[in-house]
């Protein structure tokens, strides 16, 4: 039977003494009828394009058809040769990895949607960029990768990730919580601290708005591929020191629900309101000719 | 609660921007070209609702056409499809019409058939009609799509014939126009029907229409 609650999966890793990614890999590889072995390859799949995503975004100006967007990875890469980033090298790793995958995006450029096109820099900034400086195995990012998915599917089952449905808590929101449980996974946290670092990244998500201008996953979505990037590390540093959250994950999943069921359909990609609607966004939709 | 896989939520590797707009546009295209099945010269896209309002910042235009091509959502070359297709004669039409799903578009091959189809997000897609006969493909299963004569024991024949090559159906969707008027009826297969079953289905009386259609990768 599907696990399709967190409570459900933290039952079955402490009473088979497994880790999220074991059960992960174990359930898909009985749904896909196959081996473990060709599941994990096919995250090294994802995983590759990830990277090869951000080696493209790193150097690219290229910019939209908006021509608002596309050039604000080399201006972080700048400033961090003239200055390094107060927290240090993995943060610069991250706000870069995070902008170049999300501006490879919007210039049409292959990416993977983690979970979805818009988010797509968050996941594979913080696995990527935290791999690097602190030299962890690829089959440790595998295991990073897979405990991402087991949490978004299971987020999944009770909300459809889509901005239409529930606003960006479910896009970046979601994003940001996986990758908080990606790290915390490969930190060495045990699969309770996994669940705890999703709920305090879910919990400070909630009523998130999907309101891009003109329709385009362009302005506010890319840069917020980097400030809910950093947003997991803080997630997974509180719950791997024993941070707990007091409303348990599987009630913060349902709240992002019903928050995402009490926002307004203005604010929830239909570029109604919001960012969308200020005067600046509504004049950039008058010289594109988009009326969304 | 039917269990879903973790690459529902890690991947499609696709060209951006977009899963619904863009991905999701190309695996449409996709699906007409399974569906068509033959080479054409002339394709006219009718964009509906925030496809046709929101589709060109997305590459919408450029996936579907990609899509019918036969490119994959991951192809570098969607981006510049404009610049590549030489031989085929292609126009786009934009509609806004509430009756339709949001992001929906008719895929109009050779003026001989009408694809039409909806982008449900996450890339997900659904064909929903072929001509003006109801379908339900959502290119996740191997697919025998067939059109005949609404009268008793038609779906027994068919599966009975599926039966015989040990194939399991994995779905079975069914309607009509009326009662004894034309029906149709789409079986999701776990492996895909050989062209026998086809043929064998072909001959049946008063089937007007069958094809086998394979599922997306």
């Amino acid at each position: 039977m599907a696990i399709i609650s967190f409570v459900d999966l933290l039952d079955k890793c402490n009473k088979e003494n497994k880790a999220i990614f074991e059960v992960a890999q174990e359930e898909e590889a009985l749904l896909a009828e196959t081996e473990v072995d060709v599941i994990r390859l096919k995250v090294l799949e994802n995983l590759t394009a990830m990277k090869e995503a951000v080696k493209n975004g790193l150097t690219s100006t290229e910019k939209s058809v908006s021509e608002w967007c596309g050039d604000d990875c080399v201006k972080l890469v700048e400033r961090y040769k003239k200055r390094k980033a107060l927290f240090g090298k993995t943060f610069e790793k991250i706000t870069e990895y995070s902008i170049a995958t999300a501006e490879e995006n919007l210039r049409m450029g292959r990416i993977v949607a983690c979970p979805t096109a818009g988010s797509c820099g968050i996941v594979p900034s913080v696995i990527l960029a935290v791999a690097e400086e602190e030299k962890i195995t690829e089959s440790k990012r595998i295991d990073a990768l897979l405990t991402a998915g087991m949490i978004g599917l299971i987020v999944s089952y009770k909300v459809r990730l889509a901005g239409a449905v529930a606003g960006c808590q479910a896009e970046c929101g979601v994003a940001a919580a996986m990758a908080a449980a990606a790290l915390t996974e490969m930190l060495g946290g045990s699969p309770k601290e996994v669940l705890e670092a999703t709920a305090l990244a879910l919990k400070n998500i909630l009523g998130l708005t999907c309101d891009p201008v003109c329709g385009l996953v362009e302005v506010p979505c890319i840069k917020r591929n980097a400030f809910l990037a950093v947003h997991a590390v803080t997630a997974s540093e509180l719950a791997l020191s024993g941070v707990q959250s007091k409303i348990p994950v599987d009630e913060v999943v349902d709240t992002l629900k019903i928050t995402g069921q009490l926002m307004s359909p203005l604010l929830k990609e239909t570029s109604q309101g919001g960012l969308a609607k200020t005067k600046t966004g509504m004049e950039l939709e008058k010289k594109l000719g988009i009326t969304p | 609660m039917e269990q879903q896989s973790i690459f529902s939520v890690i991947s499609p590797i696709m060209a951006g921007p977009s899963s619904s707009h863009t991905a999701g546009a190309v695996r449409l295209g996709l699906m007409a070209r399974n569906i068509y099945k033959n080479t054409f010269s002339k394709v006219k896209f009718v964009l509906y609702n925030s496809f046709a309002t929101t589709g060109f910042g997305h590459g919408t235009d450029k996936g579907l056409l990609a899509g019918l091509l036969g490119y994959g959502v991951d192809d570098p070359l969607i981006k510049n499809i404009f610049d590549t297709v030489k031989d085929v004669n292609y126009s786009y039409e934009y509609i806004q019409d509430i009756s339709r799903y949001p992001n929906s578009v008719d895929i109009i091959i050779d003026d001989k058939m009408k694809i039409s189809g909806d982008s449900v997000g996450a890339g997900e897609i659904r064909i929903i009609k072929i001509d003006d006969f109801s379908v339900n493909i959502n290119g996740n299963y191997d697919t025998l799509i067939m059109i005949y004569k609404d009268k008793p024991g038609m779906i027994s024949r068919v599966s009975n014939l599926i039966q015989n090559q040990k194939i399991n159906i994995a779905t079975l969707h069914c309607g009509r126009s009326s009662k004894g008027g034309v029906a149709s009826m789409c079986i999701e297969l776990d492996i895909p029907a050989g062209e026998e079953i086809v043929e064998n289905i072909k001959v049946l009386k008063d089937v007007f229409f069958v094809t086998n259609v394979r599922k997306l990768k």
